[in-house]
């Protein structure tokens, strides 16, 4: 008991909260890129777009990484008592889900890409091998499910994101205000 | 049955050893021939191929330095890599393939290096320009067929392939590696 209270802190590490705004913004932006660009005509733009967008499917693949690893040292602050069952269980869900596709996201861009024939080099620098031998069909089926699963996501960010609102201006509690600090304290002390 | 024709193929092999000097490869084996690229798109290998194109040739080992070779390739038969890309290289960008369907290489000099080397050069004609182009050559014999492999650095922007807004080489680069193989036969 001693030891989960003492790393269950009362708020996120600055790490943490780098962590969560960066995968965000890159994520958001990752995926408003590949709304876009898929319908494009073939240009050297597009192909440009095309690899920023796996470069930044790579980029983000790390960061989830780290943000996982961090997680498990340093466990994220408790909720707020008053917050019934269910809604911790639905919590609780959605960071697993978010967790999971934030993984699978990319890995199916990667799949999709060494199944279209398209190698993904890091920065056009670091070659990631092909882990499926080029396979039109494939291509075209994992295209479809790296959409689904991004459609998927994006639900699951906004579910998030409106929890995280619905606390701060509701609920009155310091669920958002400890993912941005910058908010302070709530001004009521309903869960203190 | 199975090894009646054997004292009948010494027999042959015996009979060529002496004629193999003069042998001449010149029944182009389109089907065992081919000839692939390997573009470079943002850094990104992307392999493609051409699936119809045509050899004149007549190469005798004993006599390199006559041997004559032409190419004609069908510029519409590309396989760029995908459906996009395909569209996309037969504009008047890339090949024009509607005014230029076809590019021509004409062999003018064999110049053996060792062994089964050689340095083949030509000339090359895509989308109406000519140009001079230089390939190693390694020529393998195998029963009746020679085999003439080669690679090379093509250059796209020689020929005005890819004009416009595909100009620039930072999306997709100026050189191209091509690899070619010939197979052909001696006549019977």
């Amino acid at each position: 008991m001693g030891l989960s209270t003492s790393t269950q802190a009362s708020g996120y590490t600055r790490t943490a909260i780098a962590l969560h705004w960066l995968i965000a913004v890159a994520l958001a932006g990752s995926f408003a890129l590949g709304l876009y660009m898929h319908e494009l005509p073939l240009s050297p733009q597009k192909l440009k777009l095309y690899s920023w967008h796996k470069w930044a499917g790579v980029t983000i693949f790390l960061f989830v990484t780290l943000r996982l690893a961090w997680r498990l040292g340093h466990r994220p602050p408790a909720l707020p008592i008053a917050m019934p069952a269910w809604q911790r269980q639905a919590a609780a869900a959605t960071h697993v889900l978010l967790y999971v596709l934030m993984f699978a996201v990319p890995l199916s861009g990667w799949l999709m890409s060494s199944a279209k024939g398209f190698q993904t080099v890091w920065f056009g620098v670091l070659p990631l091998p092909d882990l499926l031998e080029k396979n039109k069909e494939l291509g075209d089926l994992l295209q479809q499910i790296h959409m689904l699963l991004n459609f998927c996501l994006a639900g699951l960010v906004f579910a998030h994101a409106g929890a995280a609102i619905k606390h701060h201006f509701s609920d009155r509690d310091d669920v958002l205000a400890r993912m941005l600090p910058f908010l302070g304290k709530p001004r009521s002390g309903v869960n203190q | 049955m199975n090894h009646a024709p054997r004292p009948l193929a010494l027999l042959a092999l015996l009979l060529a050893a002496p004629a193999a000097q003069a042998i001449e490869f010149t029944q182009f084996q389109p089907a065992k021939s081919s000839l692939s690229f390997i573009s470079k798109q943002m850094n990104v290998p992307v392999e493609g191929r051409f699936t119809s194109f045509r050899g004149k040739l007549a190469f005798d080992p004993a006599k390199p330095a006559a041997a004559r070779a032409e190419l004609e390739i069908d510029l519409a038969s590309i396989d760029a890599g995908s459906k996009d890309a395909n569209d996309e290289v037969a504009t008047k960008a890339w090949f024009n393939t509607r005014e230029y369907p076809l590019a021509r290489f004409v062999a003018t000099t064999v110049k053996p290096l060792d062994g089964n080397r050689y340095e083949l050069t030509g000339k090359m004609s895509i989308k109406g320009k000519t140009r001079d182009l230089v390939t190693p050559l390694t020529v393998t014999q195998e029963g009746n067929s020679a085999i003439f492999d080669g690679a090379l650095v093509f250059k796209r922007a020689d020929h005005g392939i890819g004009d416009g807004i595909w100009a620039d080489f930072g999306t997709v680069a100026n050189e191209v590696q091509i690899k070619f193989r010939i197979v052909a036969s001696a006549a019977k």
